[in-house]
């Protein structure tokens, strides 16, 4: 790092040494464009998302607003109050256009609260089996192995026909499938930091189990629980939108893209098409940004390939 | 110079359980495998002196160390500092703070022994948190600079991160932390096998100069006779977990005993004109 980054009065270091920091981080993320799109549609989609009921022409949930006359319009056509239709409507006459909106944030929002819940659980889980070792260890790795050796829809799928329907189930349900991926990815770092004599050096002060783990451990496993988050959110959220198209996952009051997919689903074979692919087409891009982001965190944490 | 022994081990040992695992031992039929790392050591070391652990890697120098400082657990044996018991078979390992407070560690490797988020300021600072050394904010950081500039950095490297120095540099801060809850007592682990030839010397004699300083005892690690040979006043030579032959510096090296204790000097390297002498 450069030396003048160290300034004299104890703020201004600061301040300087972490924009230096996040100057690298950024100068690295940027090395390959398409990450960088990426990154730029994720925002973008991230900002509809949180602010659907702003950005949307109608609020496709208002009955007031909802014509069943206006039912199944093509994309690009106007009913007869003038009202431009640029997606074309659903079977009940709401705006397709809106409905992705909306659907965005249910979608991202379920995949990202049942992600960070995930991370949470399984970090703990995984970080304290490695620290404390021994049979502990043995047993929450044990669990991991049965878990991760199901296919996650399927396990999904139990967990839901056990629980019913409903956003808090699924959001278990989510958690459930995936915090074994968080358990084990923390343990691999967690495994290599604890060897590390820094970590030694701070039970020589007599520091508490919880202290070590908390400030000496947990800081240096965070990059590829962040790798693994990202990616994880996408696979959370691909599979919240499954469940859904089949009817299991979230209720209709609560219509994801995966809901949206399914309402539409009937009316393929009949030729209008907008109502499923749409949604579809707005998954895809979700999914791809996220996963483009997550693969360009990856490289960018992967000793391997650092210059 | 007190004539009393500052640290006092006594028939230490410690035994590994290198079994495999027990599902594994079920479907074998494999028994139980001990090894013997240290087998039954005892030695003591005077206020204000060296005592080197020499030995092959493997021979349980590190182990021994690690025990010392509460790292690791003797299956047997005693440790008893300044006549105050930290180890026992009765009353197995002493949680006393003031007792962690006095034995501090230099570990071997420079680069892993540094918290790579933390800054050097936050590092040194932790040992005086944790023991609750001085309370007022603006002491602690005085404290921390004094530290710096007693093992020769600066005060404005107190808001540096340790990827920012070289090796040698990293070996100070992290002897620095060592000092920093005012330890009467150091188990340096091999502190200068990481380092070029060149730097090694600095760093000896750093410890040197800070043992004449604050009156430092040192348990010093280390598999090399050179930097032995400068640092110590007494020697212990361990083979397979046990001592071999003990003296002081002088006669241990001039005249060794056991055969073991001869292959070791004969293994370092000699240079034209004898640099190593001291």
């Amino acid at each position: 790092m450069a030396q003048g980054s160290t300034g004299g009065q104890i703020t201004a270091g600061q301040q300087a040494g972490s924009q230096a920091g996040w100057r690298k981080l950024w100068s690295d993320y940027s090395e390959s464009p398409l990450a960088v799109a990426a990154l730029f549609v994720f925002a973008t989609i991230l900002f509809i998302a949180i602010f659907a009921p702003f950005v949307s022409p109608t609020d496709p949930y208002d009955l007031a607003t909802v014509d069943i006359m206006n039912s199944r319009l093509a994309p690009g056509s106007e009913d007869f109050a003038g009202n431009l239709y640029i997606l074309g409507t659903d079977g009940a006459g709401r705006d397709m256009l809106s409905s992705i909106f909306y659907g965005l944030r249910v979608s991202l929002g379920v995949g990202a609260l049942s992600g960070l819940i995930a991370l949470i659980v399984g970090a703990i889980l995984g970080l304290s089996a490695a620290y404390f070792g021994g049979r502990y260890e043995t047993i929450i790795m044990r669990i991991v192995d049965i878990q991760l050796s199901f296919p996650s829809i399927l396990m999904a799928l139990v967990i839901l026909a056990i629980f019913g329907k409903g956003v808090e189930k699924t959001i278990i349900a989510l958690i459930l499938v995936q915090w074994a991926y968080y358990a084990r990815a923390a343990r691999a770092s967690a495994l290599v930091e604890k060897n590390k004599e820094y970590v030694e050096a701070a039970k020589c002060l007599a520091l508490g189990d919880r202290r070590i783990i908390l400030n000496h451990i947990t800081p240096n496993c965070m990059a590829p629980l962040i790798v693994v988050g990202t990616l994880q959110t996408a696979h959370a959220i691909s599979l919240e939108a499954t469940l859904s198209f089949l009817g299991l996952g979230l209720p209709i009051t609560e219509p994801s893209l995966g809901l949206l997919i399914g309402n539409g689903f009937e009316y393929m074979y009949t030729g209008d098409y907008w109502i499923s692919i749409f949604p579809g087409i707005a998954l895809l891009i979700t999914i791809v940004s996220i996963n483009l982001v997550g693969d360009q965190l990856r490289d960018m944490f992967n000793p391997r390939l650092q210059r | 110079m007190a004539d009393k022994a500052y640290l006092q081990v006594s028939g230490l040992s410690r035994h590994f359980d290198i079994s495999d695992p027990f599902l594994a031992r079920l479907l074998t039929g494999g028994a139980r495998r001990k090894l013997t790392a240290v087998d039954n050591v005892s030695f003591s070391i005077e206020r204000g002196q060296t005592y080197a652990l020499v030995g092959e890697s493997g021979s349980g120098k590190s182990t021994i160390a690690r025990m010392i400082v509460g790292l690791e657990r003797p299956d047997s044996g005693s440790i008893r500092f300044d006549g105050r018991t930290a180890f026992d078979e009765r009353q197995g390992q002493v949680q006393d703070n003031s007792l962690r407070q006095n034995l501090q560690m230099v570990f071997q490797s420079p680069y892993s022994s540094l918290n790579p988020r933390w800054r050097v300021g936050d590092i040194l600072m932790e040992p005086i948190r944790a023991f609750d050394l001085i309370a007022e904010p603006q002491a602690r950081r005085r404290r921390v600079h004094e530290l710096l500039d007693q093992v020769g950095l600066s005060a404005q490297d107190a808001q540096r991160y340790p990827h920012e120095f070289s090796g040698g540099q990293r070996q100070r801060i992290s002897i620095a932390r060592a000092l920093a809850s005012n330890p009467q007592f150091i188990v340096c682990d091999e502190p200068t096998s990481a380092l070029d030839v060149s730097v090694q010397a600095q760093v000896l004699n750093l410890l040197k100069q800070l043992q004449r300083d604050l009156q430092l005892t040192y348990l010093f690690i280390s598999h090399d006779m050179a930097v032995v040979r400068v640092m110590a006043h007494r020697i212990g030579v361990l083979k397979n977990g046990r001592l071999v032959e003990e003296n002081a510096a002088g006669p241990l090296i001039d005249a060794p005993q056991d055969p073991y204790t001869r292959m070791l000097m004969e293994s370092t390297p000699r240079f034209a004109g004898g640099g190593a002498t001291g």
